[in-house]
């Protein structure tokens, strides 16, 4: 017995009116006017979503982009700890921290930017968080905007959500 | 209207309209092809162009298209020889279109007492001429492979002047049948021999006296126009867009309203040659005249229409069909292409030649 030799699998012999090519070219016309008639008259079946109107729903651990979270007076939950940016593998996040006037709380963030080109949606910084200041659950993705600057979320945009 | 004005005025008109239709055509075609193509794959296609709110499934993105390829930049690539890599789309669209000239779109009329044919140029060499044309259209597509100055441009061009050279032989062979049954390769009167009853029963159309004939010269032309399943040429899986990789703007729009053109006008040949042209079945000059032997009178007016109309839904026809097969079979591959040109169509085409022969004699005796 020979070592090391596979049988594989051959396709079977093609039978004359294959091997003729033409009625299997009819048939195959017959497949593919069969789809187009029932997507014509059936529109409804056309699995495909029409984007900027319909949005597709996304699955609940589908890892979004950013919001922060507020506190029950309207306050950023964040205090500025910035482990966040740390845990940062894109190194996207800019935190710029302040002193709170409330004097239960130490810092407050200034500024909270995001940019949104480097982020990689790795989920780090939601992990990272102490706070639970900072969620990924919007269930959609960045929105496409036209120049560079406008995609650097800062802490008004991130809030809003 | 004097003689030579009126003479004038006749051929301009009919250029002009023959033109239009045709173009017309081709607009369509680029919405039919990207619609169709939706529709088979089980998509939605084109339908986001709108006017004014209206979107029309669609109907607007050949215009949305043209104003695109009219602003893009016209780039030349700094090692394409800046004459010929101008002059190869030219050498691609102007084939295309001329090929209209020999094709009757309808009976002659008579207009101011006078008959017009509805053909832009009658010419005893018909077919010949077609071909003539047709063999025209590789350099086109050699020329924008070479002067492109890139390797898979030039394999494109490479791959598409071996093709088309190839099935230029069994398309004119496979014609000859034709030549035969009819005895002309006139245009006008291949039409004219078509009107006539085959057994008494079915319309004497090329189809009927030339089965195997219209399946060669129908695969052929499929060849010759670069369309799937023989668009090889242009395969974007190995050679990103073949002949027309460094094209871009107008020049590349002009290759494809050539493809398109091919379309037509190829659609136009087949309608012609195998099924009647103008012909309507049973419909003479006066009406209907079924093979039962019942009659129903059609005023003149009407039988004209009629007649244009057939010629009209044949083009429709065909050139859906170019369409229809393209979404519908896988590209060959090269040998495959190769060896159906070479050992299969070519001698069949040549069997179809002695089998139209031997019959013809035995009929005859």
């Amino acid at each position: 017995m020979t070592i090391g030799v596979k049988k594989v699998a051959r396709p079977r012999e093609m039978s004359f009116s294959e091997s003729l090519y033409l009625v299997e070219i009819v048939k195959g016309l017959g497949v593919t006017m069969g789809h187009m008639l029932s997507n014509i008259v059936r529109q409804e079946g056309i699995k495909t979503i029409e984007y900027p109107e319909v949005r597709r729903v996304m699955p609940p651990r589908f890892r979004g982009r950013h919001r922060l979270m507020k506190r029950e007076d309207g306050t950023p939950r964040c205090v500025a700890c910035y482990c966040c940016a740390t845990a940062c593998p894109a190194k996207c996040i800019t935190i710029v921290a302040g002193e709170s006037p409330d004097p239960g709380v130490e810092k407050y963030p200034v500024r909270f930017d995001i940019d949104m080109l480097r982020c990689v949606f790795c989920g780090m910084c939601v992990e990272a968080c102490p706070c639970d200041a900072i969620r990924m659950d919007t269930g959609w993705f960045t929105p496409p905007d036209d120049t560079r600057e406008k995609l650097i979320f800062t802490i008004d945009t991130l809030l809003e959500k | 209207m004097t003689g030579p004005l009126f003479d004038i005025t006749v051929a301009v008109a009919r250029i002009a309209v023959f033109f239009a239709f045709c173009f017309g055509l081709v607009v369509v075609m680029t919405w039919v092809e990207r619609k169709g193509a939706a529709y088979i794959q089980d998509r939605r296609g084109p339908n986001r162009a709108d006017i004014f709110g209206i979107r029309a499934w669609g109907l607007f993105h050949p215009f949305a298209d043209a104003l695109k390829f009219l602003f893009k930049e016209d780039f030349i690539p700094d090692n394409a020889h800046r004459l010929f890599y101008q002059m190869a789309p030219m050498f691609s669209l102007a084939p295309a279109i001329l090929g209209i000239a020999v094709i009757p779109f309808g009976p002659d009329v008579t207009v101011m007492g006078r008959r017009i044919a509805l053909q832009i140029a009658d010419l005893n060499v018909g077919i010949l001429y077609l071909f003539a044309v047709s063999g025209m259209t590789v350099y086109g597509v050699v020329l924008a492979g070479w002067a492109s100055g890139s390797k898979y441009p030039l394999l494109g061009g490479l791959r598409s002047s071996a093709q088309m050279l190839s099935y230029e032989v069994s398309m004119g062979l496979s014609l000859i049948g034709i030549f035969m049954v009819f005895e002309s390769v006139r245009m006008s009167q291949i039409v004219a021999g078509q009107g006539g009853l085959l057994f008494g029963v079915l319309p004497k159309w090329g189809v009927f006296v030339q089965p195997l004939g219209f399946i060669l010269f129908l695969v052929a032309q499929y060849a010759e126009a670069n369309r799937t399943p023989f668009d090889l040429p242009e395969g974007e899986s190995e050679l990103v867009a073949g002949y027309h990789t460094e094209y871009a703007s107008f020049k590349f729009s002009m290759f494809m309203m050539a493809e398109y053109l091919h379309m037509v006008v190829g659609a136009a040949v087949v309608g012609t040659l195998f099924f009647g042209g103008w012909q309507f079945p049973y419909l003479g000059d006066a009406g209907f005249l079924f093979p039962g032997g019942s009659a129903v009178a059609v005023p003149p007016a009407l039988v004209l229409l009629l007649r244009i109309g057939s010629f009209v839904a044949k083009v429709l026809f065909f050139a859906w069909l170019y369409v229809w097969i393209r979404w519908t079979v896988p590209r060959f591959r090269y040998d495959q292409v190769m060896r159906l040109g070479w050992k299969v169509m070519l001698p069949l085409s040549l069997l179809n030649i002695f089998v139209t022969g031997l019959i013809m004699l035995l009929l005859k005796r």
